[in-house]
């Protein structure tokens, strides 16, 4: 109980070093990586036990007392996305073990990915600012080499965009943690909420808050500052596309929810209108760059971006049910999408190509990959009863209490241009017949084609199931949001008394 | 002294930006070292500029007989800067590549290949 916060950290880091041991075995290191993400989900799982009662586990690490140590805080928040990525990191491992090239495998693509998820595992269970700037640099770097592995001339392109902005955004991030530190002597994430609580009003708060908006709004992807993801995203492999889709932009997405309910949410009105008023432009300007592209995996990777836009309304609103939405939308988004992706490069790797004028004909030559790809479309453009329909039911429903009418009429016109996108996609590459015949460029036999698949359909049945369980979801989304909603508890578990 | 080291970090900024925008690849990672320096200076700065002895008390004592300096903040910078060292030599090997495999440091002619 009191190492398990550590765990989610360790156990990557040991893995990535013992796949670094073993790097002249892919053998070896496709099991490492495959064990190592299953050990990652079984802590997720014991931490998720823990936590679901609302317990918030506290971890200090080395014994430095809160606020003087590094304190490792985990909520029912940060649990959740903590089981996020074992999901992710099991589907995406099994599919590497299939469709990674050997160079880059041979160039540390798993050690790599390890190396990636402890840095994310990082960010979601630390309680001190300084220490979120040092994961987020762990996992910059992790993908920075990952986008670049294998020097494409596309990849090398893309990835000098998304290096330069996420520079940026540290440059930022950190400036922002001098000028709070310089204001309340601590990084401690818990005794900042209780400092800042009395500076309230103060125009210095307002502006470190709108330079953290800045920072994690870059990293997240959204507007007007998210021009390096379509940049970069669609460049690397579709497993690494994928792992980036679903955790990197997130982890932007949770720390600026992380920051804007524990330390601030002194000016609402003005901070979290302005969340708002950037999740409404970004979710219309992701779709709309979407629906001019005739790429599977661009149009995927574009579509990104106007799901940020869902998830930070739910925060821009700041009540308990917009914020219950937007957790429900994570677990969403997160697997959904993974798993678009993953389709994306099971057909890439059929046909050698994504383009959308090239393919066709796919649902009578695998109806298989294609139910899997109609059903998680159709989740996330929220057709019930998947789950995307009840993640943004929850936000839309939210939207209307909040009296917000312009976001809501984004959210709902968005939804449909996203259907649109997305049977774009279905009827180009899985219902016209195809132009002129494409060989299938790595023939497998029904079984081994079955075990490719079974990420996939791990992550289709878990939309289902999300969608058909809505109400357990929804009640668990909902005491986590008011986990959120409600600091103090979250202040107490760490400085206990002393605050 | 301050109002000196925000003049310093104002230019900082001021430069690393103006670099950052220009289309040469070397340009840009110089842009970007100006920026994290800067950041540096920031912290430095902003965790307040105090003459004073080691945040050490001797043996016996219980309080300090006058305000030691704050450790903390040369801690953030120390690390920043050794995540900076890093990122940055990474970057350069990534421009290196990239000059040698696209044949041009301009980013404008890098924009020709996405499409």
């Amino acid at each position: 109980m009191i190492v398990l916060p550590v765990l989610p950290i360790i156990i990557p880091l040991a893995g990535a070093l013992l796949c670094m041991l073993a790097r002249r075995s892919i053998r070896a290191q496709k099991g490492i990586a495959l064990v190592t993400s299953v050990l990652i989900l079984l802590t997720a799982l014991c931490i998720f036990s823990v936590t679901k009662d609302g317990t918030i586990a506290v971890m200090n690490v080395g014994s430095w007392q809160a606020p003087f140590g590094i304190t490792l805080v985990i909520d029912m928040l940060s649990s959740v996305m903590l089981l996020l990525v074992g999901l992710l990191a099991i589907g995406v491992s099994a599919y590497s073990c299939f469709d990674m090239d050997e160079p880059r495998i041979k160039f540390g693509f798993f050690p790599l990915m390890l190396i990636l998820l402890m840095g994310v595992n990082g960010a979601f269970v630390t309680g001190d600012l300084f220490n979120l700037y040092v994961w987020f640099e762990v996992l910059l770097i992790a993908s920075f080499v990952l986008l670049a592995l294998g020097g494409e001339k596309v990849q090398l392109a893309g990835s000098i965009k998304y290096v330069a902005l996420n520079l940026l955004s540290s440059a930022l991030f950190l400036a922002g943690i001098g000028i709070l530190y310089g204001m309340a002597g601590t990084l401690n994430m818990a005794e900042l909420a209780h400092v800042v609580q009395k500076e309230s009003g103060d125009g210095l708060l307002t502006m470190v808050a709108v330079m953290f908006i800045m920072a994690f709004g870059i990293k997240a992807g959204m507007f007007p500052l998210y021009c390096w993801l379509p940049a970069s995203y669609p460049t690397p492999p579709a497993a690494v596309t994928a792992l980036f889709s679903g955790l990197l932009t997130k982890v932007g997405v949770y720390s600026m929810i992380r920051m804007f309910t524990l330390i601030f949410d002194t000016d609402p009105q003005f901070l979290h209108g302005m969340i708002l008023v950037g999740a409404g432009l970004t979710m219309l300007s992701g779709v709309l760059a979407a629906a001019s592209e005739y790429e599977m995996r661009k149009i995927l990777a574009v579509h990104i971006v106007s799901q940020i836009g869902y998830i930070v309304m739910g925060l821009g609103l700041f009540t308990q049910l917009a914020l219950t939405g937007t957790i429900f939308y994570l677990i969403h988004v997160i697997i959904v999408k993974t798993n678009l992706f993953l389709i994306a490069g099971a057909v890439n790797r059929l046909k050698g190509t994504y383009s959308l004028h090239q393919l066709g004909g796919l649902y009578k030559e695998r109806p298989g990959l294609s139910i899997l790809f109609l059903i998680s479309a159709m989740s996330l453009a929220g057709v019930p009863p998947l789950s995307g329909f009840f993640a943004k039911f929850t936000l839309i429903l939210a939207g209307l209490r909040a009296e917000s009418w312009l976001i809501v009429g984004v959210a709902l016109g968005v939804s449909l241009l996203t259907l649109y996108s997305m049977t774009k996609i279905w009827s180009y590459v899985f219902w016209k017949p195809a132009p002129e015949p494409l060989p299938d460029l790595h023939p497998m036999s029904k079984g081994k084609w079955f075990v490719f698949l079974l990420p996939m359909i791990g992550y289709t049945v878990i939309t289902v199931a999300l969608g058909i369980f809505a109400g357990p979801v929804f009640d668990f989304a909902s005491e986590a949001a008011a986990q959120l909603m409600n600091p103090e508890r979250y202040i107490h578990a760490v400085l206990g008394g002393r605050a | 002294m301050e109002v000196i080291l925000a003049i310093v970090i104002g230019v900082l900024y001021a430069g690393g930006l103006y670099l950052m925008m220009r289309r040469n690849l070397i340009q840009l990672i110089i842009g970007l070292g100006l920026l994290s320096h800067g950041a540096n200076l920031l912290i430095f700065t902003a965790g307040g500029l105090r003459r004073g002895g080691a945040p050490i008390l001797a043996e016996g004592e219980t309080y300090f007989a006058t305000v030691p300096a704050d450790p903390l903040p040369q801690a953030l910078i120390l690390t920043s800067i050794v995540i900076s060292f890093a990122v940055t030599a990474f970057a350069l090997v990534l421009f290196l590549r990239t000059y040698q495999a696209v044949g041009t440091d301009d980013v404008d002619d890098l924009k020709e290949l996405q499409k």
